[in-house]
């Protein structure tokens, strides 16, 4: 909600640059040309009909995907490849295992792993990337759990939690990487209506925070809310973008105002 | 909500389904089937017919199995097979995970090695396999290890290194590693594709993804199919008299046999001792299935839990939202349209 550029965040390169970008599957066309921008402690929402690049988008900026062309920067670092000499060197899975390192993500089926207590699941990372003290590991992970508000689950297995608690732990083993953006692909599309709330309300709270956050949603009051700016995409292309209050209450572009009618 | 308002709605016109009496339980006349009792006596009457006529037959010789069951080199030569099965699955096992977790790397060249290895050892029998292995060393006289053109670090004689008893092992682990390579590889595709991305996406790398979050969790999968392969191995154990390796269980109760001229009695006292393993096989199978089914197929008593917590009082079971309470009286069921608001 608040304007977070403060002045010595403007100076610095956006977290999230997207300059041109594009992704095929095949002979589909699923980005085309998209650029935006994303800067320090921005919350920025993605919105738009399914099958309209949101995810796929998303997925990019942690080089899940790859790119066809254009270039995706995070805080200033090529994701994917290495510059030298005008010429593009792609990167040792090691080095791309390094930059999703600070890239948090959280998915709309949870993923979770099943065989891992919730406890298990948040330090999994910490302890096995950062090669970080158990002991450590452990207080901050139990930190966290309280902080999504599960302290007391710590030891459940995902199978014995409500898809709510399941997303909070999600975001908990996310955050305990410690990132400096967080990627959330339609977070509570997969929730019962009643549980949808306890997710949003830990996103708010991270985004009070001042953490850098993209969110593809459909939950246009969150995007009212708590978001900074509201990009709407259909097509593989940006129709539209702006200050979420102004996109949806007087959107501009047609295809905007037909999408809306439909989910507001 | 307190208890003593459930009685206001049950004592209505219609009273809502789960009201304040409980329902009693139900009492009914079990479903017959009496062609399951005609099918089963049948079959225990044959049974029975059988075994007094077998336990009369000459042929059968039951002195000599009682004589042979517990002898000496009966025994030794069962220990001999378990040994066999034991170390070549253990072997087999361990190459298997190797040789899937390579079949799947994004890898080519280590792909096509793979792929190699299970075409040449899948696509041969395993009786031709022992016999080659049998020959080694007639085509291998020596074993060099080191630099090739150099002199060896190392060299031995084949024969003297290797035992009749290991050439055995070698020789049924690698025909079985490529079986096992394809029930793991089943096991490793089995799981979701969203494990590998969360696991990518927190800045695993793909053998960290593959060895702490995959792999575990195809284990359940992998288990079934891997404890018939004991059991079947087990029972390949009786080809290794082809490397010629004779103090297996089934080697040696045929040699027995062909001094006493008996060969009935003393193949019923291998399958005793084969149907004797295989049945402490199974119930291992069994506890291992258990284990790594933990974190799966629990949720049923969770949703047992919450249905006997939330459905109180005067909730109509039909209104498809057991979680959400309503105080008693407030409006009638759903199901019934045109009621006072």
């Amino acid at each position: 909600m608040s304007d977070a550029t403060t002045p010595s965040a403007a100076a610095r390169a956006p977290m999230v640059l997207a300059d041109r970008v594009s992704k095929s599957f095949g002979s589909n066309e699923v980005l085309k040309s998209i650029s935006l921008e994303v800067k320090h402690g921005e919350v920025m929402c993605l919105v738009g009909p399914s099958g309209s690049g949101k995810s796929t988008f998303l997925r990019c900026i942690n080089h899940l995907e790859v790119v066809n062309s254009g270039r995706l920067m995070v805080d200033g670092d090529l994701i994917g490849y290495r510059e030298t000499g005008g010429r593009l060197y792609e990167l040792a899975p090691k080095d791309a295992a390094r930059q999703r390192r600070d890239i948090g993500m959280v998915f709309q089926r949870f993923n979770l792993f099943p065989h891992m207590t919730a406890l298990e699941n948040v330090m999994e990372a910490p302890l096995r990337v950062k090669k970080m003290a158990k002991a450590r590991v452990e207080q901050d992970a139990r930190a966290l759990l309280a902080r999504v508000g599960l302290a007391d689950r710590a030891d459940y297995y995902p199978a014995h939690l409500s898809g709510g608690q399941q997303q909070r732990v999600a975001i908990a083993r996310a955050l305990a990487m410690e990132p400096k953006l967080m990627l959330f692909d339609e977070p509570t599309s997969a929730l019962d209506p009643e549980l949808v709330g306890e997710v949003l309300d830990v996103m708010k709270g991270l985004a009070k925070e001042g953490m850098t956050m993209i969110v593809v949603t459909h939950e246009m009051g969150f995007a009212r809310e708590v978001a900074d700016s509201l990009v709407f995409m259909d097509g593989g292309v940006v129709v539209e973008s702006g200050d979420p209050d102004e996109v949806l209450s007087n959107p501009q572009h047609r295809r905007t105002q037909a999408f809306l009618s439909k989910v507001l | 909500m307190s208890t003593e308002n459930n009685s206001r709605p049950a004592a209505g016109a219609t009273p809502p389904a789960g009201g304040a009496t409980e329902s009693e339980p139900i009492k009914a006349i079990r479903l017959r089937h009496p062609w399951r009792i005609v099918f089963a006596v049948v079959l225990v009457i044959g049974f029975v017919l059988f075994i007094v006529d077998a336990a009369g037959r000459e042929a059968y010789k039951w002195d000599f199995v009682a004589k042979y069951v517990f002898d000496r080199r009966i025994s030794e030569a069962a220990l001999n097979t378990l040994q066999l099965t034991v170390y070549s699955m253990v072997i087999a096992i361990i190459l298997g995970v190797i040789l899937a977790v390579m079949r799947l790397t994004p890898n080519p060249v280590v792909n096509s090695l793979a792929w190699f290895y299970l075409w040449v050892f899948r696509g041969t029998p395993v009786y031709v396999q022992l016999v080659f292995w049998g020959l080694l060393s007639i085509i291998y006289s020596s074993i060099d290890i080191g630099i090739p053109f150099m002199e060896p670090w190392f060299s031995f004689e084949t024969n003297a290194a290797l035992s009749t008893f290991t050439l055995a092992i070698i020789g049924l682990a690698l025909n079985e590693a490529a079986y096992m390579a394809e029930i793991v590889r089943a096991g490793l595709l089995s799981v979701d594709k969203g494990q590998d991305e969360a696991a990518t996406a927190l800045g695993m790398t793909w053998f960290q993804t593959m060895w702490r979050v995959i792999l575990p969790q195809s284990m359940r999968v992998i288990i079934p199919p891997t404890g018939n392969e004991v059991i079947s191995m087990l029972k390949t154990t009786s080809l290794v008299t082809a490397v010629p390796y004779s103090f297996d269980l089934y080697t040696r109760s045929r040699d027995i046999s062909a001094e006493t001229f008996t060969p009935i009695p003393l193949l019923i006292v291998a399958s005793i001792w084969y149907l004797f393993f295989t049945s402490i096989l199974m119930v291992g199978q069994h506890f291992l299935e258990k284990r790594f089914a933990r974190g799966v197929g629990a949720r049923e008593d969770r949703k047992i839990d919450t249905m006997s917590g939330t459905l109180t009082g005067a909730v109509p079971l039909g209104s498809g939202q057991p979680t959400v309470v309503r105080p008693p009286g407030d409006g009638p069921p759903p199901t019934e349209p045109g009621g006072p608001r």
